[in-house]
């Protein structure tokens, strides 16, 4: 708690703004270890779910609740029937249909306006659709793609048949409709300015050496106040034990110096683990690839250092906008306005006895 | 899906958000079909619909109720420490009992509100000024004491009248309740902090007004619990105090949900819009009625009681509203969306970012 003064004097960034070490912030001293986080880059994402299972496996984290009216809990909106974050939720693959009407334009997606027509979304490195150029045999899933010269050549890195413009994504075409799959593995987010940690009254919530942001079970007592403090979302009380539960970053793995269980068991490195400086040099290196290649709507998201959680430790790449995804597009962690909270409450405090003084004003002494 | 879902030349955006509207913890009641599917009135993108932050799990009765008797408790304090020194012992009763009865109450619901409620005291493991809600368990502890030793002298002192050790009881009754006084408004106001320093639009978006407006609703819930409970040659600042708080109260809830703009949707629907409703129908009969029949016992009863039954919907107004706005993407989205391209626009224009504020898009 060394920085309580620092915060709310202004003197240093400890609420709000760029704060490169927030292990250090927290109070560790400058011999920590360096802060580590995820690079989520889901224009690899194939959604296998491989990440939610090996984190519920290591972590033991039971299972979501399922009761029997809600048989599977499927969502009945997509492959994802795990919905969202949550205490037993640490990992959440998003997967996201997006089946747009066959020919609608893409560029309202952040791509370029396309030099040539296209036909809809799909890459016109593929073979045109309804160009003529394409038998209308019917396609599923099981039949690999087609190569660029319409051999077929088994597994082909579709990113190497886009285009130049337009939306991509893993993409399937049928006749009337243009299909565009986005998968994401969503975890919490490891902030810089973490509201949940903020806002723990008990210190359950910490900051780590690692510069993570973890819940200790033994402290927590279920106020439930992280909850809605964290503005992606993700920390849940869980009903069966009444605690706050969220991803750990594998903090026991951490320590043996292992990676986490979920960038361990990702087979296309969709997720990967490091030192955050690193996986953002990794970062600007592959959006600036993507770029190259035309994927001129892919972003990063919770890149920046200078957002309004002071970065993410776990950040992304992705293909939409945030929300598409289920991300809030601009998130601000609450503490921003805490000083300024904290001194109109006092004010009206202050008004509020002074008005109940007022109110014996010239009543006297009876 | 049926095909209908994507019915060719549907705007993507509408349709996304057609697709699966999922309301978290609560399923729709009431069951009519068409309901959930309503179009958003904003235009904007989401995840199938789906909440991006989570509600907050606080339990319904015990959190609002916790926050009305805060404020009960807070404002009362300092009517009986000053109805003491000028003369209206029934009046100092009467705030002397609200006090502890809001502290021990509160207490019991912020204890059953806990998921884990034998822990209750891992509240007072350390002192963080960033958690509310530390700070709050901090002003409430000392309040309760104070107002436990000054009910407990007001309660004890017919016993000892008289006798020795009376003298005694009284100044430190009276040294309790002016300890109570001076953290009791802290104790009425710091629960608009509480609940908007979190991520929930309504309430966040909110933060200049919820001070007021709960410093108001307290006033008006002290005020009319003095009305209600001590005797009409002792009730005038009572009175006052709970007029005023009523007006305040009024004023303040019209100026939030303009000022809240489209987040203010959430007050014009639902069971918030009712509670709304009715609590500013009991504040103004209950201002009224104070205004006109302070001096008749049960007029100034029924009134102070209408102005309690206000301030308490107020608060289960306010926290049904922000569950909603929770739940509601659009109530991420859209604002944060104005936010990114009203920065774009000032940092083009190089002027500072206006981040907190937003106009609701032509339309709305
Ligand atoms: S605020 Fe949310 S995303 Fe950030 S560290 Fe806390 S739980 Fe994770
Ligand atoms: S629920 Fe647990 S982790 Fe969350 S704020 Fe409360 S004590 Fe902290
Ligand atoms: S992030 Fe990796 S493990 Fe998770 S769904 Fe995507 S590809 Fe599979």
């Amino acid at each position: 708690m060394t920085n309580v003064f620092d915060a709310f004097s202004g003197t240093a960034n400890s609420l709000y703004g760029e704060l490169p070490d927030p292990a250090a912030d927290a109070g560790f001293d400058p011999s920590h270890p360096k802060r580590v986080g995820f690079f989520t880059d889901t224009s690899v994402c194939i959604g296998c779910k491989a990440c939610e299972v090996a984190c519920k496996e290591w972590n033991l984290v039971p299972d979501d609740g399922t009761d029997a009216s809600d048989l599977y809990r499927l969502t009945g909106m997509s492959y994802d029937n795990t919905g969202d974050l949550g205490a037993s939720t640490w990992r959440h693959v998003a997967f996201i249909e997006d089946v747009r009407p066959h020919g609608s334009a893409t560029t309202a997606h952040g791509g370029a306006v396309p030099a040539e027509p296209t036909t809809g979304h799909i890459p016109s490195g593929l073979p045109a659709l309804g160009g003529g150029a394409l038998p209308k045999a019917p396609r599923d899933a099981a039949t690999a793609p087609p190569g660029p010269g319409g051999t077929g050549t088994g597994t082909v890195d579709l990113l190497t048949l886009l285009p130049d413009a337009g939306a991509h994504g893993q993409q399937t075409p049928d006749d009337e409709r243009d299909v565009r799959w986005l998968m994401a593995s969503d975890v919490c987010k490891h902030c810089t300015h973490a509201g949940c940690l903020d806002n723990c009254p008990t210190g359950a919530l910490f900051r780590t050496e690692f510069g993570t942001v973890v819940v200790q079970d033994d402290i927590c007592n279920g106020c439930g106040y992280c909850v809605p403090s964290c503005p992606y979302g993700v920390i849940d009380v869980r009903g069966s034990d009444g605690g706050a539960h969220k991803c750990t970053l594998c903090y026991d793995r951490l320590g043996s110096g292992l990676e986490p269980a979920c960038a361990k068991a990702c087979p296309t490195q969709s997720i990967q683990f490091g030192d955050l400086d690193e996986l953002q040099a990794a970062a600007d290196a592959r959006l600036a690839e993507l770029h190259g290649r035309g994927v001129n709507e892919a972003r990063l998201y919770g890149r920046d250092e200078n957002d309004g959680v002071g970065g993410d430790g776990a950040f992304f790449l992705l293909l939409d906008e945030p929300e598409v995804y289920g991300l809030p597009p601009d998130p601000i962690v609450t503490t921003r306005d805490l000083p300024e909270m904290w001194r109109n409450a006092a004010l009206t405090a202050v008004g509020l006895g002074a008005a109940a003084l007022a109110a014996f004003w010239k009543g006297g002494r009876r | 899906m049926t095909e209908d879902l994507n019915p060719t030349g549907m705007p993507e955006r509408a349709r996304i958000d057609h697709d699966a509207v999922k309301p978290r913890r609560d399923s729709p009641r009431g069951g009519r079909k068409g309901e959930q599917l309503q179009v958003p009135e904003a235009e904007f993108r989401s995840y199938y619909g789906r909440p991006i932050i989570k509600a907050p799990v606080w339990k319904n009765p015990d959190v609002p109720l916790y926050l009305f008797l805060g404020g009960l408790a807070g404002s009362s304090a300092v009517l009986a420490a000053m109805a003491g020194p000028t003369g209206r012992p029934s009046l100092r009763r009467a705030g002397r009992y609200a006090a502890v009865g809001g502290a021990m109450g509160g207490t019991v619901f912020l204890i059953h509100d806990l998921h884990r409620p034998s822990r209750f005291l891992h509240m007072l493991r350390v002192f963080k000024p960033t958690s509310p809600l530390s700070v709050g368990s901090w002003i409430l502890s000392p309040f309760a004491a104070f107002a436990t030793a000054a009910a407990g002298a007001e309660a004890l002192a017919p016993y000892l009248r008289g006798r020795r050790g009376a003298k005694t009881l009284q100044v430190a009754g009276d040294a309790a309740g002016v300890g109570a006084a001076v953290v009791g408004p802290a104790l009425a106001t710091y629960t608009a902090v509480l609940i908007s320093n979190t991520a929930v639009p309504t309430w966040h978006e909110a933060h200049r007004h919820l001070p007021v407006l709960f410093a108001g609703s307290a006033a008006a819930a002290g005020g009319g619990f003095g009305l209600v409970f001590s005797r009409v040659e002792d009730n005038e600042p009572a009175q006052r105090l709970a007029i005023a708080g009523a007006v305040v109260e009024l004023v303040t809830e019209e100026k939030m949900t303009r000022d809240l703009g489209m987040l203010a949707d959430v007050y014009d629907k639902g069971r918030a819009k009712t509670l709304m409703t009715a609590s500013k129908a009991c504040l103004v009969v209950g201002a009224a009625g104070a205004v006109v029949g302070r001096r008749k016992r049960w007029a100034a009863a029924l009134s102070g009681l209408a102005l309690m039954a206000g301030s308490a919907l107020t608060r289960f107004g306010v926290f049904d509203a922000g569950i909603a706005s929770a739940n509601d993407p659009a109530h991420i989205v859209v604002p944060q969306r104005e936010r990114i391209r009203r920065r774009e626009e000032a940092v083009q224009a190089g002027t500072t970012p206006p981040d907190r504020h937003y106009v609701p898009a032509a339309g709305n």
